[in-house]
């Protein structure tokens, strides 16, 4: 034991101090070369069950890198370019974990990403470990951030915030309608992500006037859901609310389709697919005046038209966690840039003080309290003739919804 | 309680996916019920012969339902070298030796289609997946209904197959008494390869009717492979009425536990039942001997 350590100290030294008189010889400072990049760790989930919201992220953050680099890096180092130390967290949290392990051991000096809660939840621990900082792009769950990890920071709304506000939404749209609809029917992922949101409305909704007929889980991934839309077309109700991921939404839609169960509304809660553009060009039928309230960006704000044009002229597809992910790595860019440092703390400090208002969400400034930014917000979306459109709130929206989709 | 047309609606649907399980434990009881081993690669190959539909459809253009009879050839080929080549001369006639070498054969399959497809979930994406055939209030799954009728003639087949033929009875005389069949002049390695390659297409059959509506990655064939266990055990081992009463038991086991339990639960039902028949019956509702 105390050899291996003798041994690893030598090498540490030697390696060490063959840096130090690299640094040293090195006449960089003279020549006016580049400063050191700053090395910027973005984990996704590329393969596996959810590699299609993985892919996503990896193109917002890298639209988001180059821009900066375009733009002169991070100024406040000279100039220093953000490289991106990429992993792929496959779908699982073990795997996400030894990629932080991965990204600590090549030194950056922050994390963004994650994508799935439970990856979020293992990945944001083990970065906790290191003081890394971590942004978090989407993971909903609120344990995320209440584990009083001073590492963890979430842009984008959690659980909490997106059941509070979609509730609120439905109850605004449904009174606007005249109320049509009494009876909900829950249908939920059976794992952190669904059977989380749907405890939430299960307390939630009744306290609005709903009824809430049967809540049904469903594992991911499941291969069938008949035996859920028959349980729907025996309970009739007025609204059916999925939380669940891509392929499983995309059957229930076309599963319902089939068995001609037709409720008032779809309206789902931060759902996999309900706000995806692959859903509506591949099944428009199914997924016609589905609503959903999801993370997704400022129609308003041109910047967003011109990154979507940049995206799908490379051939790739538009999706919320496009915009989502291009504004963690600006706002963590903004915090490298205040902090004026890579150093780790002085990162979080910069991002706990942060008030960034140059990103491409319907948010505000951003202010953080325990890690969550409290003015992040979903909005509430409707598929209109092919075209996904924010239909909630007023001060965001670029269509009005059509509710209740049937009398 | 659900109405009865929808209680109606569960049990056929579990029917229809019933017939598909009975053709995939098919497979699985001939070759216990023959060479007397289980096989543990059976999920793999189903999981390869799944693969192999969804490049055919996606890359090539080529209908599953066309692809049935290329597959079934094709797998029969498979499995006979297989069981020629490998498996039988790597067990040098120990039982034993042959579970391990299926088991690696399994972990070899699996990791394979891997490296090659990675563990990302892929269907076919057909319109046709979701179509519905009108019988009074029910709404029948079409590729449902086909993957049902045509499980059943396969079955058929083979049943006449084995009745008939005198590779039939060939097989058959293996199964009873293997020294006895080499004695009248039956080449045993010969039938044992053939034995598997039938298995291995009745695979390749279900593999193309399942794609349809189901959904495949690198691990999915397990899933399967205990359902098929579970069928094989109910109808007893090496039958093959008993696998095809077994497969659409289950089915309906399955289904309706699924619509009363919840999804999440749904196959709870199944391993109750193997429990169950493990204890009470162990030769299954078929079974002739232990």
């Amino acid at each position: 034991m105390s050899l291996f350590d003798k041994t690893l100290n030598r090498r540490t030294l030697l390696k060490s101090g063959t840096v130090a008189v690299a640094t040293i010889a090195a006449p960089s400072i003279v020549r006016g070369a580049e400063p050191p990049p700053v090395k910027v760790g973005i984990l996704q989930p590329v393969t596996g069950a959810v590699a299609m919201d993985g892919e996503f992220g990896r193109t917002g953050a890298e639209l988001a890198i180059a821009d900066i680099n375009a733009a002169g890096g991070i100024k406040s180092l000279g100039g220093a370019k953000i490289q991106m130390i990429f992993g792929d967290a496959r779908s699982n949290p073990e795997a996400g974990v030894q990629e932080v392990e991965r990204m600590q051991s090549e030194g950056v000096a922050a994390i963004v990403g994650g994508f799935a809660s439970p990856i979020c939840l293992a990945t944001t621990q083990a970065a906790a470990r290191y003081d890394l900082p971590y942004i978090v792009d989407v993971g909903v769950s609120d344990q995320i951030i209440e584990r009083g990890l001073k590492n963890t920071f979430r842009f984008a709304p959690g659980f909490g915030i997106c059941t509070k506000t979609a509730i609120e939404n439905l109850v605004r749209i449904n009174e606007a309608a005249g109320k049509p609809a009494k009876t909900i029917a829950l249908v939920h992922e059976d794992g952190l992500f669904g059977s989380g949101l749907a405890k939430l409305m299960q307390q939630e909704l009744p306290k609005h006037g709903f009824e809430i007929l049967e809540t049904m889980s469903t594992p991911t991934p499941s291969r069938d859901l008949s035996n859920i839309t028959l349980r729907l077309r025996s309970l009739n109700p007025d609204l059916v609310i999925p939380s669940t991921y891509y392929a499983e939404t995309v059957l229930l839609a076309r599963t319902m389709q089939q068995q001609r169960v037709r409720p008032k509304a779809i309206y789902a809660v931060v759902n996999g697919a309900a706000s995806n553009m692959r859903f509506v060009k591949e099944f428009p039928e199914a997924a016609e005046k589905i609503m959903d309230c999801n993370h997704w960006h400022d129609p308003r704000n041109p910047k967003n038209e011109d990154l979507r044009k940049r995206v799908e002229a490379a051939g790739k597809q538009w999706n919320y966690n496009v915009p989502l992910n291009y504004s963690c790595v600006g706002l963590l860019a903004d915090a490298i840039e205040r902090a004026a440092s890579a150093d780790r703390g002085k990162i979080i400090e910069a991002l706990a003080s942060s008030t960034y208002d140059k990103h491409l969400m319907p948010y505000g400034p951003t202010k953080f309290v325990g890690g969550q930014n409290q003015g992040a917000a979903p909005v509430a979306t409707q598929v209109q003739d092919g075209v996904i459109r924010v239909v909630y709130p007023e001060t965001y929206s670029d269509a009005k919804p059509v509710f209740p989709v049937r009398a | 309680m659900y109405s009865l047309d929808i209680t109606l609606e569960a049990v056929l649907n579990g029917l229809l996916t019933g017939a598909v399980y009975a053709l995939i434990a098919l497979g699985l009881t001939l070759v216990y019920g023959v060479l007397h081993i289980i096989n543990f690669a059976h999920g793999a190959l189903l999981t390869t012969a799944m693969f192999a539909v969804w490049v055919a459809y996606t890359f090539l253009g080529i209908d599953n339902y066309v692809l049935i009879p290329f597959l079934a050839v094709i797998f029969y080929a498979l499995g006979y070298a297989l069981q020629r080549f490998v498996i039988g001369p790597a067990s040098h006639g120990d039982d034993g030796n042959i579970l391990l070498v299926t088991l690696g054969i399994s972990i070899v399959l699996e990791n394979a289609l891997l490296a090659i497809f990675r563990s990302d979930t892929r269907s076919l994406t057909s319109d046709f997946s979701f179509e519905v055939l009108e019988v009074g209030p029910l709404l029948i799954s079409k590729p449902r209904l086909i993957g049902f009728a045509a499980a059943l003639v396969v079955t058929l087949l083979l049943w006449l197959v084995l009745a008939r033929t005198d590779t039939g009875k060939a097989i058959r005389a293996v199964a009873k008494e293997k020294l006895g069949a080499s004695l009248v002049g039956i080449d045993v390695r010969h039938i044992y390869a053939v034995t598997f390659g039938i298995g291995c297409a009745t695979l390749a059959v279900a593999a193309c009717l399942l794609m349809p509506t189901f959904y495949v990655n690198p691990r999915v064939g397990g899933a399967f492979v205990l359902v098929a266990f579970t069928v094989v055990v109910l109808g007893g081992m090496g039958s093959i009425p008993g696998a095809l009463a077994g497969g659409l038991f289950i089915g309906v086991v399955e289904s309706l536990s699924g619509l009363y339990l919840g999804e999440s639960l749904g196959q709870i039902g199944i391993f109750l039942i193997f429990i169950l028949v493990l204890l009470f019956r162990p030769t299954g509702l078929f079974g002739a001997r232990a």
